[in-house]
């Protein structure tokens, strides 16, 4: 099955209006001994057995369909309102590019001036742009632009920022003459002493996670005050959803602020497609990565939407723009855009209470048991981490939960080396309390 | 004619609400009680308060505001902006892919580890490269994969190499990419023929040329005849041939890359591969190498141990990675149900019947659109449309007078060897009925500038809005809505 329109006596009927005798003359530009061979792929199929091929590889995983998950670290599993999928299914959403043609396009470009104000809200941020690849990448895109907007070689990244984040961010800056340098942590949180050791004047920026990677509430406040007691910029990532409850970037005087957005009514999708928000201050909008739509007028005087500072952007300024970044993931921002639109202010603090109760409730359950203790005496909001027994493996535990049909908490140790015996658990408003005891039941009959 | 569409947070009233959340079934506290006050926002996030309704009827009316492939003809070359089959929507849907954790063991997610490794041996077969890294997101990043790949390559064999040299027929990403891996770029002008000038590479050619990053097809849709001959060149001073597949539409079944001597490509799936735009992205950007840069490619990689598939996390010589996960995998789902669903003869069917579209449209346009190079064109072409400057008229006057014959613009002033370019890709999945009435609608503009230039000038003039000021958007940036700018219709 392919989708090309045109029947062979079209395509014939063509190439005796181009001139020529057969497909092969209008390939001759490429020299014969390119030509080909019999490409090795399997003979195509019809849809009813894609649609078996699909559902066979379906059903070799164990979806968060059928399990109950407690897995985060980096990727939530939230719920979907059923109209997101409903208008964002739309052809006219789906199926359009870029848009260049303003006139043409003025759906998607208000959409994304509806995302770019919505984003601001909730990050209390100026200025957002049309979203990156990812949270990652948003990180990294965030590292490049606070070393050209100080001028300035280092850069200091919290341990306790995702590792997957850090990793990213070193392979973006590999080859560039910055320096990146880890602040270490004591007690799950962001070592603030060390951090304001080692500040100075050749300090770019100073990157920080919020809740962390071990799911403790940093002291962002402080070391936003401290990067910038020293020059340098204040770069915080943060969770989203948490801040219908949790206190903004803004509030705490970050000058970039960036997150994964995927959390915002798309599924995990193992991992991608993400949303990468990326906000910063009025002071920086001329260094913004990737896309911007602005409102400005028609010639009638009518309001009327359009990509803008486009001189910042590759397809114009080539070797010297802000950032290589061409698309961005305009149907996932769309998608965030209803998400917000529908939950609102009020739906947002209680989607972020109701990710708080379900973590403590599951926090507190675990702690019923006498080989788990918590790892950190930090504040938490949907996640934390809790360490086993000595003798007791995390792996084993996991897999007698999924014999169990449950996901149990993420080792750490894939991480962080030294912490053999740390497990990170969360839970979203997904998880129900019937869940959470049946959970503790099988734990219970673990050791 | 649509009526202009209000700002969501216009619509709002205080006290709506469009979801309603399962109630608490654990014991709840106030927020105060568990985190200190600190870290608990003070102001709620300004976001609209609508019904579901509310937000239902204004997206609907929002996405009818839009031209699209679904609705209109969208020769926006370079892009290929082919029909997106709605079966890879279903398959990519399917609970079972798109809600799988990207951190559950591998014995749990052996579907999904199964279907990006054998995509990954599909897209070996199709390019004739030897492994393929699929974790990039987009074509941009495929790109900055790319040069990573490049600049670990020559620093394994303990030697700076500092120049990426780039056609000037390159898309601007090429460059910037080249510049974000620290790399300075060096330019080749393009010969009379629209190809590389071979003597212009020779000359350019020193020993501190680290790769070479073309296009092929290049942006003019012409194929680089001499491919071989140029990576030859590369490869005696051990430098690295990288193409950029966004035009990979022209080759399937026609060429591969890997037997034209490229050492590394990436792939833009949501081109060639029919996955949907979306507005802008999500993209994927998977890259392809040889042998000999198999060991550099971003970690980790999904391998089979037995007839397990498992992540492999190591490996000193890579770059590290991209993405925070494993790629846009829901986008990879599409691409991968694309391909099984044409298959060998559908997917040569593909490259011929595009190269017959474009070439067709081309020469339908002849007489009054001449192109910037005259040879048989693959999968798109470049017109200039250089003579209609002597009526004041531009290229972009006539890709906004396009939209009000109901057909998106080609890609305006791109490449940028060309006068007054309109860059043209129709795609395999537009019907010879389409591509006539394009050409008609394209001469009719031609008549047009001749006895009303003005009107031309003037276009769109059957759009929601007419021409945006982008002068205004650039010199007083609006990026977002606050409540003073609640618009009033002058």
């Amino acid at each position: 099955m392919d989708y090309a329109l045109n029947t062979g006596e079209q395509l014939q009927e063509m190439l005796r209006t181009i001139g020529v005798a057969s497909f092969d003359e209008l390939i001759s530009t490429v020299p014969a001994e390119l030509h080909a061979r019999r490409l090795e792929i399997p003979d195509g199929l019809s849809e009813a057995e894609v649609i078996a091929l699909g559902e066979g590889l379906a059903s070799a995983n164990r979806s968060l369909a059928q399990m109950t998950s407690f897995l985060g670290a980096g990727a939530y599993h939230h719920l979907i309102p059923t109209v997101v999928d409903a208008l964002a299914a739309r052809g006219e959403w789906l199926t359009p590019y870029t848009p260049y043609q303003a006139e043409a396009s003025q759906g998607t470009l208000q959409a994304i001036y509806e995302f770019q104000t919505m984003i601001c809200e909730l990050m209390q941020m100026e200025v957002a742009n049309a979203s990156l690849y990812d949270g990652a990448s948003s990180v990294a895109e965030a590292a490049v632009l606070a070393l050209r907007a100080t001028e300035r070689p280092r850069l200091l990244i919290s341990e306790a920022v995702h590792p997957h984040a850090r990793e990213v961010a070193a392979t973006y800056l590999s080859g560039a003459a910055a320096v990146i340098q880890e602040i270490p942590t004591v007690d799950g949180v962001t070592d603030v002493e060390a951090l304001k050791k080692a500040l100075g004047q050749d300090v770019a920026g100073v990157i920080m996670q919020q809740p962390n990677v071990f799911g403790c509430l940093e002291p962002m406040a402080q070391a936003s005050e401290a990067a910038h007691r020293a020059g340098g910029l204040f770069i915080a990532s943060v969770y989203p959803v948490s801040l219908g409850i949790l206190q903004p970037p803004g509030a705490y005087g970050a000058d970039i602020a960036v997150a994964e957005g995927r959390c915002l009514g798309s599924p995990v999708a193992y991992g991608g497609p993400g949303l990468g928000l990326f906000t910063t201050t009025q002071a920086l909008v001329r260094r913004i990565p990737g896309r911007l739509a602005g409102c400005s007028v028609d010639q009638a005087g009518r309001r009327g939407y359009t990509l803008t500072l486009q001189t910042r952007e590759q397809h114009i300024r080539r070797e010297k723009a802000t950032s290589n970044i061409c698309t961005n993931e305009g149907w996932l921002a769309l998608r965030a855009t209803i998400f917000l639109s529908l939950l609102g202010p009020q739906g947002m603090k209680e989607l972020a209470a109701l990710n708080l109760e379900k973590a403590h409730y599951l926090h507190q359950r675990l702690r019923e048991l006498s080989w788990i203790r918590p790892a950190f005496d930090q504040p938490f909001f949907n996640e934390f981490t809790v360490e086993y027994e000595d003798g007791i493996k995390v792996d084993a535990v996991n897999r007698a939960l999924a014999r169990a049909g449950m996901v149990g908490g993420f080792p750490l140790k894939n991480w962080y080396p030294a912490r053999p015996q740390a497990s990170l658990w969360c839970a979203t408003e997904r998880i129900s309390k019937t869940q959470i005891d049946a959970l503790i039941e099988a734990l219970k009959g673990v050791r | 004619m649509m009526v202009n569409e209000p700002v969501i947070f216009e619509r709002s009233v205080a006290g709506r609400r469009g979801y309603r959340l399962p109630p608490s079934d654990v014991p709840a506290r106030a927020p105060s009680a568990w985190l200190p006050e600190e870290h608990l926002r003070a102001i709620p996030p300004h976001l609209p308060e609508v019904a579901e309704f509310d937000a239902v009827r204004h997206y609907t009316r929002l996405s009818q505001l839009n031209f699209s492939v679904d609705t209109h003809f969208y020769p926006l070359g370079s892009c290929t902006m082919k029909y997106n089959p709605k079966l890879n929507e279903r398959i990519a849907a399917l609970p079972g892919l798109a809600f799988v954790h990207p951190l559950q063991p591998e014995e749990q997610v052996q579907g999904t580890l199964r279907l990006l490794h054998e995509l990954e041996q599909l897209l070996c077969a199709v390019t004739g490269m030897e492994a393929f890294t699929l974790q990039p997101a987009a074509g941009a990043q495929g790109e900055l994969t790319g040069l990573k790949i490049i600049a670990a390559y020559h620093r394994r064999k303990r030697r700076h190499r500092s120049v990426i040299l780039i056609p000037d027929s390159a898309h601007g990403t090429n460059p910037a990419s080249a510049a974000l891996s620290g790399f300075s770029v060096v330019q080749i002008k393009s010969g009379p023929d629209g190809l590389i000038d071979l003597n212009e590479l020779k000359r350019k050619l020193t020993d501190d040329v680290a790769a070479l990053m073309l296009t092929n097809p290049n942006t003019l849709g012409l194929f680089e005849r001499e491919i071989k001959t140029i990576a030859r060149l590369l490869h005696e001073r051990d430098a690295l041939v990288y193409m950029d597949g966004a035009n990979m539409n022209a080759l399937l079944g026609v060429a591969r890359p890997g037997d034209m001597g490229v050492d590394l490509l990436q792939l833009n799936l949501h081109k060639t591969f029919s996955t949907p735009h979306g507005g802008g992205g999500p993209g994927a950007g998977p890259v392809g190498v040889t042998k000999a840069l198999e060991e550099f490619l971003p970690l980790p990689r999904v391998i089979t141990r037995g007839k397990r598939f498992v992540w492999k996390q190591e490996g000193r010589a890579s770059i590290g990675r991209v993405h925070g996960f494993y790629g846009n995998v829901g986008v990879l789902v599409r691409a991968y149900a694309y391909i099984r669903t044409l298959g060998r003869e559908g997917l040569t069917r593909v490259s011929e019947v595009a190269i017959v579209n474009a070439n067709y449209l081309k020469v339908k346009l002849k007489d009054v659109f001449p192109v910037a190079y005259n040879a048989f064109c693959m999968h798109e072409f470049v017109v200039t449309l250089k003579a209609l400057r002597a009526q004041g008229v531009t290229a972009w006057d006539v890709a906004k007078r396009l939209l009000d014959h109901g057909f998106y613009a080609p890609t305006v002033y791109f490449p940028l060897i060309v006068d007054e370019a309109l860059m043209i890709e129709p795609t395999e999945t537009e019907s010879k009925e389409t591509l006539d009435a394009f050409a008609l609608a394209l001469l009719t503009i031609a008549q047009e500038v001749k006895t009303n230039p003005d009107y031309v000038h003037q276009a769109p003039h059957r759009m929601p809005v007419g021409r945006i000021d982008e002068v205004k958007a650039a010199r007083e940036p609006n990026l977002r809505w606050t409540p003073s700018r609640q618009f009033v219709n002058a």
